[in-house]
């Protein structure tokens, strides 16, 4: 090791080390990397290559051929004909799911991403200590619990025969009172509101931390210069976590069609259906529970497809823009 | 000089002397509680509606402590068993899990973490290729039932999300924050790169091991989608299966209550639900303030860029 090092400084190249004498010393890394490697082989390379079903009329059992894998050889290749069912058939009506997952993500992106930006803004603000840590800690608990638990408190709190919250509602709204449960026009504030109840609190930490890094000597000073609370925020307070916004943003681009299967099927019922039908629920009940699996193999890689040129193009704009981007 | 001792002054003064600011002040406060408060309700509610009798759910609209306390609907769960047959499951499903979990994660992670690891950058963009892209639903789900055989078997619970590259990821990047001299010293010494990993390196990095081996162990203890497509056999069901069946069978036959139910008259459909709702997520809730510091300290060292 030593002697690399002094070759380094002195500027002069290093003979790379050949495989197996690399191996030999190292035995025990290229070992350890063994288990890892073969979990992403199986579990997300395999499932990669798997995607050529959706350009195959696809089989789970193939007449003349045993095993799975005799499956993807002798199915019959169709070319783009899944897309094309899939972008224009009528059962699967294509428009309809992207308005489903876009009215959803993108009042997610309205409400749901700002929302933990405003509450760590507002305890950083505050200047009762105590007050701060007691609700910081009830605001994480939701965080906590499973999207059923979420789920259910929602069921029992909002539905329209005993929930306390639809009883208020009447009371304040008559019989204009919401029913959010199944009211196909309210899914998409349903499930926002539902992952800002749930997640908005938990979201405040990675903002918290950013925002606890600023040096108190700006504040000062800008005070000094007679700054008053609103132009610290907007010259010191916010500039310090455009870093992590930026990151969040990105991440959030890329799900823009991932609306989370878990809470969206949860929510779900035969009255909202039109509305909640998006990419995901489509794709497991038409994939998994019907056995479509070439129609919906194809669903799913447009939706990976999209995602990644979401995440791409998002990192590549945050870079232009000055920012340090996703990687 | 006025202006400058005005800056001395301590901030409670300041306060007082502006009173738009007093007033946000205020605003901030009522609208931070009321947030808190509303996270924490719905589980008061729930909670005190379990314990609840039937004409009190009918009459009261809304309390957090009933004024007669029945546990009728605990012993309706108790003596049905079936959420307490899940909550074992859950654990058994959760301890394995994150073993598997930290083993996956943490053995990645260290090669990852050495720079002199010929295959540090292949391996990476290995990793970051399954951040950005994936087969999706159904290819997996024909892996894991139809290649692998693993329907009804926790095995599809543990192993297709056996490692997670965001959290590898932390642990990784904590591994290279730790000071290089030990790892060199204990080199010098004579320890093998596993010595090293097992002796050194595991032990000094307790805190985002705690963190990342916590955040696996909620998300198992919450997870429902992989059980709902790979456990359909009963008695391995999961505590979140059984919560959302009952839910569902609740809602079906709330009119058809159990008829051998009870001396002092059935509990209400209504408190099972509760009760079973405040079974599921009790033992999430009693280990929440132990693991809350744990979460807020992996939540930051991941913040430090991935």
């Amino acid at each position: 090791m030593g002697k690399k090092k002094v070759n380094n400084e002195l500027g002069i190249v290093v003979k790379k080390v050949p495989l197996w004498k690399d191996f030999m010393r190292h035995k025990w890394l290229y070992f350890l990397v063994i288990p890892g490697i073969l979990y992403m082989l199986i579990f997300n390379y395999l499932p990669m290559a798997g995607i050529i079903m959706a350009f195959q009329d696809w089989k789970l059992r193939i007449r003349g051929h045993s095993g799975i894998f005799s499956s993807f050889i002798y199915s019959e290749w169709v070319g783009l004909a899944n897309f094309e069912e899939f972008f224009t058939s009528k059962t699967v009506n294509f428009w309809n799911l992207l308005r489903n997952t876009l009215s959803i993500s993108l009042l997610s992106l309205a409400f749901f991403f700002p929302a933990p930006i405003i509450l760590s803004l507002m305890l950083n603000e505050l200047r009762s200590m105590k007050f701060k840590r007691i609700t910081q800690t009830m605001v994480y608990i939701p965080h906590f619990v499973s999207m059923v638990i979420v789920a259910t408190l929602t069921q029992q709190l909002f539905n329209s025969s005993d929930g306390i919250v639809y009883e208020i509602f009447k009371a304040l709204m008559g019989k204009n009172a919401p029913d959010v449960l199944t009211d196909p026009d309210l899914f998409n504030v349903l499930i926002v509101g539902q992952s800002m109840w749930k997640e908005t609190g938990y979201g405040t930490i990675i903002f918290l931390a950013a925002l606890s890094g600023v040096d108190m000597q700006l504040y000062e000073a800008a005070r000094v210069d007679g700054a008053g609370r609103w132009r610290l925020m907007w010259h010191i307070t916010l500039p310090s976590i455009r870093g992590t916004v930026v990151i969040m943003l990105i991440m959030k681009c890329g799900s823009i069609l991932n609306t989370g299967f878990e809470q969206i099927y949860l929510m779900k019922n035969g009255i909202n259906s039109s509305r909640a039908q998006v990419f995901d629920t489509y794709i497991y009940e038409r994939g998994i529970l019907s056995g479509q699996y070439s129609l919906s193999a194809a669903a799913g890689l447009f939706k990976s497809v999209v995602s990644l040129i979401m995440v791409l193009s998002a990192n590549k704009i945050a870079k232009l823009c000055g920012e340090s981007g996703f990687y | 000089m006025a202006k400058q001792k005005e800056f001395v002054t301590s901030r409670q003064n300041r306060i007082k002397r502006s009173p738009g600011d007093a007033c946000v002040q205020v605003l901030l406060y009522l609208f931070v509680g009321l947030f808190a408060i509303s996270t924490v309700l719905p589980f008061l509610y729930v909670f005190a509606g379990s314990f609840a009798t039937e004409r009190e759910l009918l009459e009261r609209k809304f309390f957090v402590i009933p004024t007669e306390i029945s546990l009728n609907a605990y012993r309706y769960i108790v003596k049905d068993g079936r959420v307490f047959l899940g909550l074992k499951n859950s654990v058994i499903v959760t301890l394995v899990g994150t073993i598997i979990n930290m083993v996956f994660s943490t053995t990645l992670a260290y090669p990852l973490s050495r720079s002199d690891f010929r295959f540090r950058n292949g391996v990476t963009n290995m990793v970051i290729v399954t951040m950005l892209f994936s087969g999706g639903m159904v290819p997996g789900y024909i892996l894991v039932t139809n290649i692998l055989h693993l329907r009804d078997t926790y095995w599809a619970l543990w192993l297709p999300g056996a490692m997670n590259a965001f959290n590898m990821i932390i642990i990784k990047n904590y591994f290279q924050g730790l000071p290089k001299e030990l790892e060199e010293a204990s080199h010098i010494d004579g320890a093998s790169d596993l010595q090293i990993f097992v002796k050194v390196v595991l032990p000094l990095s307790k805190p985002v091991l705690a963190s990342v081996s916590l955040f696996y162990a909620v998300g198992h203890w919450n997870a429902y989608f992989n059980s709902l497509l790979y456990i359909s056999e009963v008695d391995m069901q999961v505590v979140q299966q059984i919560l959302r069946n009952v839910m569902n069978q609740a809602q079906m036959s709330e009119m058809d209550e159990t008829l051998d139910w009870g001396s002092q008259g059935a509990p209400p459909s209504k408190a099972v639900r509760m009760a079973t709702t405040v079974v599921a997520t009790v033992p999430i809730l009693l280990v929440y303030p132990f693991i809350q510091k744990f979460f807020t300290q992996g939540v930051m060292v991941g913040a430090v860029k991935g």
